[in-house]
């Protein structure tokens, strides 16, 4: 084909004829369809679409993102192989998840004392710069997860811990003693084994595989200082 | 022994003979093409460890030029950085391992690091560290108060970040010091050994890994116990140390050499006893005579 062109294009060369050279003069034959339209079925759809998400009521936009969050809920809390987290991150979830624990983790301000548990700007602090820490990490060593989808996952299997809390919270309201704290351990240890088995399925498999336990370490580290947060939480 | 004496004598007959040999000097050629493709499959033959500290010690200069072949991005790319975590999980597992048993004559550096120092082992044996002196302070604190009633406890969240500047300061500011030292030394008198900046921080990072099993046996409120533990630590740990950086001042004048070791442990045992005093707690109740603390444990137990 190349051939074919150099030598329709070069008009004064009196070189044998090449091999291609008739093809120039061949027609194609009318039966043959080549033209047709080029229309993009769904274009109108969309713009109809964008347009809608600007006049749609302000109830429809905030259900439409809480239920992307509850179903991203959902697959945390029943950990399956699938990249639902990861398709259609949002950054929602986590932040929810982040204030609810912070909030309920921080000592009250009557506690005058200088040394006790950490105050709100604290645990969301530890929480945010520990999920960028652990991203950080899991892209130098050389894994093909995107920063905020990582930022995501690790969020959302915040969730476990943060029901954790709440029973702890809960339970705290009665008697203390070493019933008590028991309860409170166990219930910490097993929200603490899910959360870690949720980011696993969803973040194993973007690591090398001679990598995996070097990029998993870190959230191990980061899930068990939370659980021992909550573990150690004592109400004034 | 005799065969780490053969192999330190061979690395002065290699390089004098490089020079005049032309022979020896196809090896070395085939050397830097190779090793970039060989290295992980050296890494991973643990038992041909003769033949790795043989290709590891007459490549000595070759390393370095490695070392720059490495690093090529510049400095504000992603992909630099990422040159620092290029190691992989058993190369990881190898060099705790290496930092928990020290071989007299065997150099840390040179067998497990060889020109591939990372971050990855500093940074996150140091966050553990951190975490494992907060939460173990805490814990012994609980329970050596377990008993008084007078007690209330508190997380004393504030600890952690007083034990991350302590801990992260030593593992970056020493290694700075000594890199500098060792380059000012370096310029006076010519040495065999020496060390980039980055493996100096390798070898700091990973040979605080024992401290984090002793952290959490320092639980054990047992004033006895404690000192064993740091005993133990601090001999590992400082031998490590020790013999890592022996060659490299070991050409210097004796006293200056001796007073850089003896400086090297001196740190190490400041970090160690320091923390143990800062975050535990003395013992105090179990020092007393026991016939006031039986009372109170039996009283609270009936309770």
């Amino acid at each position: 084909m190349a051939e074919a062109a150099e030598s329709s294009g070069d008009p004064g060369t009196t070189s044998p004829r090449p091999l291609f050279a008739g093809l120039s003069d061949i027609s194609i034959s009318q039966d043959i369809p080549v033209e047709g339209e080029i229309t993009i079925p769904m274009r109108s759809h969309i713009r109809e679409f964008d347009s809608s998400t600007l006049n749609e009521s302000v109830q429809n936009t905030i259900m439409r993102d809480l239920k992307a969050v509850g179903k991203k809920f959902m697959h945390v809390l029943y950990p399956r192989k699938s990249n639902t987290l990861l398709r259609d991150w949002d950054l929602w979830g986590p932040l929810i998840l982040c204030v609810t624990l912070a909030l309920m983790l921080q000592r009250s301000s009557i506690d005058s004392e200088k040394d006790g548990g950490p105050q709100f700007a604290e645990v969301f602090v530890i929480v945010w710069f520990g999920a960028v820490t652990i991203t950080l990490n899991s892209k130098l060593l050389g894994g093909n997860i995107s920063f905020f989808q990582s930022l995501c996952v690790l969020g959302y299997c915040i969730l476990p811990l943060t029901v954790a809390m709440l029973v702890c919270r809960l339970v705290l309201l009665a008697e203390p003693g070493p019933i008590n704290f028991v309860v409170r351990f166990f219930v910490v240890i097993v929200m603490f084994a899910w959360s870690i088995v949720a980011s696993t399925a969803f973040l194993a498999d973007s690591q090398p595989p001679n990598r995996k336990a070097l990029a998993i370490y870190p959230v191990f580290l980061f899930y068990f200082v939370i659980s021992w947060m909550i573990l150690t939480f004592t109400p004034q | 022994m005799a065969a780490v004496d053969d192999l330190q004598f061979e690395e002065f007959g290699d390089e004098a003979t490089s020079a005049a040999n032309p022979g020896a000097t196809t090896i070395h050629i085939e050397g830097p093409s190779e090793s970039p493709a060989h290295q992980p499959g050296l890494s991973r033959g643990s038992g041909g460890e003769e033949d790795d500290e043989l290709l590891g010690n007459d490549d000595s200069d070759k390393t370095e030029l490695l070392a720059g072949q490495k690093k090529s991005s510049p400095f504000w790319t992603f992909e630099y950085y990422q040159t620092f975590f290029d190691v992989d999980t058993y190369q990881v597992f190898d060099r705790i391992k290496g930092s928990l048993l020290p071989i007299p004559g065997k150099n840390f550096v040179r067998l497990y690091i060889r020109s591939n120092p990372d971050l990855y082992g500093p940074f996150w044996i140091c966050a553990t560290l951190v975490f494992a002196i907060a939460i173990s302070g805490n814990l012994s604190n609980f329970l050596i108060h377990l008993g008084e009633k007078t007690y209330h406890y508190v997380p004393e969240f504030r600890k952690v970040s007083i034990a991350a500047t302590i801990i992260y300061a030593y593992a970056w500011l020493v290694p700075l010091a000594l890199w500098g030292f060792l380059m000012w030394r370096n310029s006076k008198v010519m040495n065999i050994v020496s060390y980039s900046f980055l493996e100096i921080v390798c070898v700091y990072g990973y040979s605080l890994f024992i401290y984090i099993p002793t952290a959490v046996l320092w639980i054990i409120p047992q004033k006895a116990v404690r000192w064993i533990l740091v005993m133990i630590a601090l001999g590992i740990s400082g031998s490590v140390l020790a013999m890592t950086f022996w060659p490299a001042v070991r050409e210097d004048n004796r006293r200056i050499a001796l007073a850089t070791i003896v400086t090297i442990v001196f740190l190490h045992t400041l970090l160690s006893v320091g923390c143990l005093a800062y975050f535990f707690d003395a013992p105090e109740m179990d020092h007393l005579p026991t016939a006031t603390v039986a009372p109170n444990q039996t009283v609270a137990a009936a309770k």
